[in-house]
């Protein structure tokens, strides 16, 4: 049954037992993005500390898949240099991207790699993405301001 | 076509009629039956639409409205004889139909045109001009095409843009009509029948209350006029702008049916070909109403395909269209309201209310349950449905909508209950 391929244990798992939901009181950066085709929405704030993304909180709404994408990705960026986390936000957007023709690169991604069967369903990818592109954002925007503190 | 009448009680002859739809008979999914239930959002096609469109292509296609030689002649002659059905259709003449390319352009070619004679020089035009401190008054109900060219049009000439909120039952809430269209109300806009909620809004009162302060009434007809007989000459209102995809016609025609008298005293919106008299290096003068508004090469083949839509409706008759989709309407209220965990979005009776359907699953967000509908071949909306405002006003970021048509029967809506007691499994839910 294709559903199971989207919904995988894994997905629904992280779905009912988010990580990282939660709203950071100590946070350098603070971005809010939206689906503006489903309306869904994430506030996602992260605190860095010497150039490794030491915490991520997202708060928000949105379907499963959007909700155990944010949970996946803290779990997984959590702790990681920027540099390595930014590589690992790449790989998703890979293979997001690969229209469910993606081979995951497992060690990089971990459980993320359960969602390859969403990148099938072009309506769903945005879903999947919403949070990882709000990190990229915040990351971006800690960086700049470190830059600019300097 | 008399085996399509109503002949199941109030329901069509579905059977008959699906055969009429060839995408109907696709699959969906790995071999599922397709249920479609999106017909709020566009409408599937007849044949005989499909083939009066080809047959354009095929024998009469030549630019309209220009040079001499036959298929010139042909083309205008299918191009306007498309005109007069469709006027037929709404009981309008055929000079004060106006094709644009989709009800959103119909609305935005009223709200510019009021903008540009806020320039104009000619007293008609200044009749129609808004001042800062004058009013324009939508609902909270509105598609974004019936709310943001209005906020854009108060935000270019200093109007005030107020709104007639929506009850917790999903109707609209008029007790403070009085105060909300007021002397200094120039325009309202509303939604002759919401596209989330299903409600049928209350024209008689909405357009008596503007009337009472000289306002202009602008209806939006996209999800009443497809569904149930509109006829412009019986209803009150100033403007009714529909589009041709959601009533089993093509992609990329609407239109925007006008009072004659303010089309003729109306500037144009677009400019350039096919919609001027003279024209000069430094000016130009420009057509009489319909042709005004109808810049650039004219949508002919989209206009002989909704004019067949027409044909195809009119057949079956707009009443029996009407009735059937309400019996239907009163089934899935039933079969909805039998879910445990299912909260309806809008009026929870089938009175005054078409057969567009929003609801909440407990415990499921509406994109969650869309896909597991579409597993099974049950193709309905979920999101804010182009209406981000009245989310808002429930309190909530997304619903699932099913919406029918004439080609929609019992065992559809049997199909999307169990669909939906499906999806509470695969949840956990239920």
């Amino acid at each position: 049954m294709e559903l199971t391929s989207m919904y995988q244990e894994i997905i629904l798992d992280h779905y009912r037992h988010p990580i990282g939901r939660i709203t950071l009181e100590d946070f350098d950066s603070e971005v809010h993005h939206v689906n503006p085709t489903c309306g869904d929405e994430i506030t996602l704030r992260i605190k860095m500390d010497d150039g490794v993304v030491s915490a991520i909180g997202h708060q928000g709404q949105g379907c499963s898949i959007s909700q155990a994408s944010a949970s996946v990705m803290t779990e997984l960026l959590e702790g990681q240099p920027l540099q390595r986390a930014l590589e690992i936000e790449a790989e998703f957007l890979t293979l997001m991207q690969s229209k469910g023709e993606g081979k995951p690169n497992e060690d990089l991604l971990e459980d993320a790699v359960a969602f390859s069967g969403v990148s099938k369903y072009p309506a769903r990818v945005k879903c999947a993405l919403l949070a990882w592109m709000a990190f990229k954002d915040a990351a971006l925007q800690a960086v700049a301001q470190t830059v600019e503190e300097q | 076509m008399s085996s399509k009448l109503a002949s199941n009680g109030t329901f069509l002859d579905v059977a008959a009629i699906k055969a009429d739809f060839p995408i109907l008979a696709r699959t969906i999914r790995d071999n599922k039956k397709l249920i479609y239930l999106d017909s709020g959002a566009t409408s599937q096609k007849p044949v005989s639409v499909l083939d009066a469109e080809r047959t354009f292509y095929e024998r009469h296609n030549a630019a309209v409205h220009r040079g001499a030689h036959q298929l010139g002649e042909e083309a205008t002659d299918a191009y306007e004889q498309a005109r007069d059905t469709i006027a037929s259709f709404i009981g309008a003449s055929a000079q004060d139909i106006v094709f644009t390319k989709n009800a959103t352009e119909a609305i935005n070619l009223v709200a510019y045109s009021i903008s540009n004679a806020t320039y104009g020089e000619t007293p008609a035009e200044q009749s129609l001009s808004l001042q800062p401190g004058d009013r324009i008054v939508v609902t909270q109900m509105e598609h974004h095409a019936n709310l943001i060219p209005w906020q854009e049009l108060a935000r270019r000439t200093g109007a005030e843009l107020a709104w007639l909120g929506v009850t917790d039952e999903g109707r609209l809430d008029l007790t403070d009509i009085g105060n909300t269209i007021n002397e200094r109300t120039r325009i309202v806009a509303f939604t002759h029948q919401s596209n989330v909620l299903g409600t049928i809004n209350p024209v008689e009162s909405i357009v008596k209350a503007a009337r009472a302060v000289g306002a202009l009434v602008v209806l939006d007809a996209c999800q009443s006029l497809p569904h149930m007989a509109v006829d412009v000459s019986r209803i009150d209102v100033d403007f009714v702008a529909f589009s041709g995809h959601k009533m089993l016609g093509p992609t990329g025609i609407g239109v925007l049916w006008g009072r004659r008298a303010l089309l003729q005293a109306m500037p144009p919106f677009l400019t350039g070909g096919s919609m001027i008299e003279t024209v000069h290096m430094d000016r130009a003068t420009y057509a009489a109403p319909p042709q005004r508004f109808e810049a650039g090469t004219p949508v002919a083949a989209q206009a002989v395909g909704l004019a067949a839509a027409c044909d195809y409706l009119s057949k079956i008759g707009m009443d029996s269209v009407q009735a059937h989709e309400h019996s239907l309407t009163q089934y899935a209220l039933e079969g909805l309201s039998s879910i445990q965990g299912l909260r309806i979005i809008g009026p929870d009776t089938a009175v005054e209310r078409g057969g567009a359907i929003s609801f909440l699953i407990e415990g499921i967000h509406a994109h969650d349950v869309g896909q597991v509908l579409d597993d099974r071949g049950v193709e309905v909306r979920v999101g804010h449905h182009c209406a981000w405002p009245l989310m808002r006003a429930f309190g909530i970021a997304a619903t699932t909508r099913a919406s029918f048509y004439l080609y929609n029967d019992t065992s559809d809506v049997d199909a999307l209950v169990e669909s939906i007691q499906q999806a509470q499994k695969f949840f956990g839910v239920k």
